[in-house]
């Protein structure tokens, strides 16, 4: 039986983690585990740009996962960053094991607004999907709805469901049984 | 097209940028490659086409600029985007002269990103739909429906080649009926101007005062009722052809200002001052005899030899009989698919009555006669009865004694439609199916005008 784990990085998974494992269960149908890799997160600091490397991340997360690891999600909350882009909510491999994502830019208080624990939770749970959704094989969706929309700005991720779309949940099941 | 028909190429020496921008555009469902400097680059774009190539400014060897000149030596259609760290607006503004889609500064926002992409896919597509509606026009050709083999219709298709190579203004003569618009629109759709509009007009069908505005359009307010303001046939026609169906029934002020547009290529909307600019090519037709109306002074001399540069003269059906059979089948296919009837021939002996027959309405009249023939014909062949309507007084025991010419048929015809219609050509001219014009020159020709009483209104 293989399980997805769930990486918190530095960071307190108490106030999301069971509306995650929920949520990863009904969207994927596997049940999760929370890791405990060694992640070293200063390695991936870029001084210059004050942010971390997302790839830099992604890379130790993937070098060695558990055994029955189907999936393995890294959760940080701090700036990420890919060489070429101002910032990213996460990063993902297309159908491979590793991902993560960044509360930092999800957080209202990014925005110099009050901090909304529960809406947090939220958008951390669509993030989770949509970069687990690419790890299982899964492309940006154009329904606006879909979960697997792609978003650039935190507004874009609030529009969006947690839910992927009919047509995204069937090649899910495609792709699921491949 | 799907995104994965979209295919990237990244060219970066810097490896970091290579897989995260691959990365990205791989989670976009585009088809993604990448290549370190400008040499690998260009094997890659030799092995294939390649829609979008991102490319860095700043490379060891051959630099971004220089390879974006070879990418468009390669295809002058790929969409190029610099991507660059700093933002030097001296070398961006050179990418972009030289045909750069556009550029990035690194690092750039997710949202810019993703908004550059989607236009330049976006390009990319409509550029496709573009060809794929060209290369649609170039297989639709109309001379394809100019059906003949005799020597008088392929004299007319050569010049009709030849004058389609030119933008040489052209009259197309020939009797109502002979196919003159199609003509024109075959020498339209062979020339440069084929992926623009051919637009036409019925000089005759309108009066002064429209005419003018159909032409030439009109402001608001510029008339009662001129609600609007409304783009002239001439305007619609820039870049492309005006067709001007029966010239020689233009008025001598609509004459002269078609002369002032001719020569000066300048015009303004009614009602307005702004000069319009157009870029078109003429093509007139007329049914007139052009010449002796100059002669008689009702057509200016001046806009003759303005628009008399090349002549072509469609010879009446009656002088190349030859085709008839080929017309008349080609009528019977159109006519059997949308009538979704299944009417494949002609008998020989219909056949040989149509080509006896002398035609004075041309390929329209024959059109119409097909036609008709086809909603009565009740087997998969034209019979001689199915064109009971056409050749009425034709009756077998009558035929030894009292064989009538097609003339006489057809005067007799007419004779009794007129009847029938107290007179009225309108009236009469709908029925048989035929022009007003056609009308007149049948009364003129049978000498149904026996006294101003009698004269038809």
């Amino acid at each position: 039986m293989s399980f997805i784990y769930i990486q918190p990085i530095k960071t307190d998974h108490s106030p999301w983690i069971e509306e995650l494992e929920k949520s990863v269960y009904a969207v994927f149908g596997y049940h999760t585990k929370v890791a405990n890799l060694d992640i070293d997160l200063e390695n991936a600091f870029d001084k210059a740009r004050q942010q971390y490397n997302s790839s830099s991340i992604l890379l130790q997360i993937i070098s060695r996962p558990p055994v029955d690891a189907e999936k393995v999600l890294g959760v940080v909350n701090v700036d990420l960053f890919i060489p070429v882009l101002t910032f990213v909510f996460g990063e993902a491999q297309l159908r491979g094991i590793g991902s993560v994502i960044a509360l930092h830019r999800l957080n209202n208080k990014f925005y110099g607004l009050a901090e909304d624990g529960e809406l947090l939770t939220e958008r951390l749970v669509k993030e989770a999907i949509h970069e687990l959704g690419h790890n299982f094989g899964l492309i940006h969706c154009n329904n606006q709805s879909c979960v697997m929309k792609s978003s650039t700005y935190v507004e874009e991720v609030d529009q969006k469901s947690v839910e992927m779309c009919s047509r995204c949940q069937e090649l899910l099941r495609g792709l699921c049984s491949d | 097209m799907k995104p994965s028909d979209i295919k990237i190429l990244i060219v970066d020496d810097e490896a970091s940028i290579r897989d995260a921008l691959s990365q990205w555009f791989e989670l976009d469902g585009y088809t993604v490659s990448s290549a370190e400097d400008a040499n690998a680059a260009l094997l890659k774009l030799q092995q294939g086409p390649w829609d979008i190539v991102m490319l860095d400014i700043k490379m060891p060897g051959v630099d971004g600029l220089e390879l974006q000149r070879r990418i468009k030596k390669i295809d002058k259609n790929i969409i190029t985007i610099m991507i660059t760290a700093f933002a030097s607006v001296e070398t961006s503004i050179q990418a972009l002269k030289e045909g750069a889609f556009d550029y990035i500064v690194k690092p750039v926002d997710p949202d810019d990103m993703s908004h550059l992409i989607r236009n330049a896919v976006e390009q990319r597509r409509l550029m496709h739909e573009n060809n794929q509606l060209r290369q649609h026009i170039d297989d639709i050709s109309f001379s394809d429906e100019i059906i003949g083999e005799s020597p008088e219709i392929k004299k007319v298709l050569e010049k009709v080649f030849e004058v389609s190579q030119t933008d040489a203004t052209v009259i197309i003569k020939g009797e109502n009926g002979s196919g003159k618009e199609l003509i024109a629109r075959a020498i339209h759709s062979q020339s440069n101007r084929k992926y623009f509009p051919i637009i036409t007009i019925n000089c005759g069908a309108y009066s002064d005062g429209l005419l003018e505005s159909e032409l030439f359009g009109h402001e608001k307010g510029a008339f009662p009722g001129a609600l609007y303001r409304r783009q002239g046939r001439l305007e619609m026609a820039d870049k492309g052809t005006i067709f001007l169906d029966e010239i020689g029934q233009i008025s001598e002020k609509m004459q002269a200002d078609i002369l002032r547009v001719l020569d000066t290529r300048q015009f303004s909307r009614l009602g307005g001052d702004k000069k319009i600019d157009v870029n078109f090519r003429i093509i007139c037709s007329t049914t007139h005899d052009l010449e002796r109306a100059v002669q008689e002074g009702s057509f200016r001399e001046d806009l003759y030899y303005r628009l008399n540069v090349v002549t072509i003269f469609i010879p009446p059906l009656r002088e190349r009989t030859l085709d008839i059979p080929a017309l008349a089948r080609s009528f019977i296919k159109k006519y059997s698919q949308s009538m979704n009837k299944n009417v494949l021939d002609i008998s020989q002996k219909t056949l040989d009555m149509l080509v006896e027959y002398n035609w004075p309405g041309n390929i329209r009249e024959l059109r119409n006669v097909i036609e008709r023939a086809m909603v009565v014909a009740r087997g998969n062949l034209i019979e001689l009865d199915d064109l009971s309507f056409f050749f009425p007084v034709v009756e077998s025991d009558a035929r030894e004694t009292t064989l009538p010419s097609l003339d006489e048929v057809e005067k007799i015809h007419i004779q009794k439609v007129l009847e029938l219609t107290n007179g009225n050509i309108a009236q009469a001219a709908s029925i048989l199916k035929v022009s007003r014009l056609t009308m007149y020159n049948k009364i003129e020709k049978y000498q149904l005008k026996k006294s101003k009483n009698d004269m038809p209104h």
